[in-house]
């Protein structure tokens, strides 16, 4: 199976790298952008046929590892 | 006082860190290697120091804080040991989830490189109290995830139980509520964004960080 986690900051928490950007393509004429946010995909592969735990597992490795709950949060996807 | 500096690959203020407490309260300093899994015995303070442990891969101090010497780290400040997290060893306390909160990028998108002036906030703490009336401290920053930051809720909380121990007086960095440096709920557990190792003598611009390790060695 293939795993996707995106992880972003949490609404709310101020995002400097998505302000930046968002100011920048306002420079170059995209005046019509808005709420632009940076954040990162981490893709790998997990042994196993069972979704419904391999979404389980992923979201554990999200809460010990992949992010930081206080500050990001994440959307999972698995893939067969 | 018996010390010792954890040593991450990566870190870069470890040997800064056993200068500063063996020239400040001289005290023999321990090196101790991240893959140990044990300390050495009798610690009265652990640093972990400034530096950039395992990359700052995924996000600062995420991996250093799941490195095996963390669970006898987090073991020494369960018996009460005094921790002191210098820069990105602040991020692995916080990553660790020994102190609240989070460290993010600063607001100005910038490696903030200075000497900051902050205030010492409460100066009756394990890690404060030689500072007695002594109630600003000059110190320098190095910092790019410098910006503290925590809920309200925790926020609040950190206030009213006198666990901000530094505030800057002119924000390099975006952290909420100015907090520089903060303590865990036992009072024994300390994150620091700003270098008390590189202050401890007036030839480097400012001795006020010398203060903070005698401050430990005073509680030992």
């Amino acid at each position: 199976m293939k795993a996707s986690v995106r992880v972003f900051l949490k609404p709310g928490v101020l995002d400097v790298q998505g302000k930046a950007v968002e100011n920048a393509l306002h420079g170059l004429g995209w005046p019509q952008t808005a709420n632009v946010r940076v954040g990162k995909v981490i893709t790998f592969d997990l042994a196993g046929a069972d979704e419904a735990e391999a979404r389980s597992e992923v979201e554990a490795m999200c809460q010990r590892l992949l992010a930081n709950p206080v500050i990001e949060s994440y959307q999972v996807e698995i893939a067969s | 006082m018996k010390a010792a500096v954890v040593v991450f690959p990566g870190s870069n203020c470890d040997r800064d860190c056993r200068v500063a407490i063996e020239r400040s309260t001289g005290s023999k300093v321990a090196m101790v290697w991240h893959g140990e899994s044990q300390l050495p015995d009798g610690l009265d303070l652990i640093v972990l120091p400034g530096g950039f442990a395992y990359g700052d891969y995924l996000r600062a101090g995420a991996m250093a804080a799941l490195s095996p010497v963390m669970g006898a780290v987090r073991a020494a400040a369960e018996r009460g040991v005094a921790v002191a997290g210098i820069c990105n060893g602040f991020q692995v306390l916080t990553e660790a989830g020994l102190l609240p909160g989070a460290l993010m990028r600063n607001q100005g998108l910038k490696y903030v490189c200075r000497p900051v002036e902050l205030d010492v906030v409460n100066a009756r703490t394990r890690f404060t109290a030689a500072y007695g009336e002594h109630r600003r401290a000059v110190m320098t920053v190095g910092n790019n995830e410098g910006a503290y930051f925590a809920d309200e809720q925790t926020l609040d909380r950190l206030e009213g139980e006198g666990r901000i121990a530094f505030r800057y007086r002119d924000n390099p960095n975006g952290s909420v509520r100015d907090i520089a440096g903060i303590l865990d709920r036992a009072g024994n557990v300390l994150g620091i964004m700003p270098h008390p190792d590189r202050a401890f003598d007036s030839a480097l611009g400012s001795a006020d960080g010398a203060l903070m390790f005698q401050s430990v060695l005073g509680s030992a």
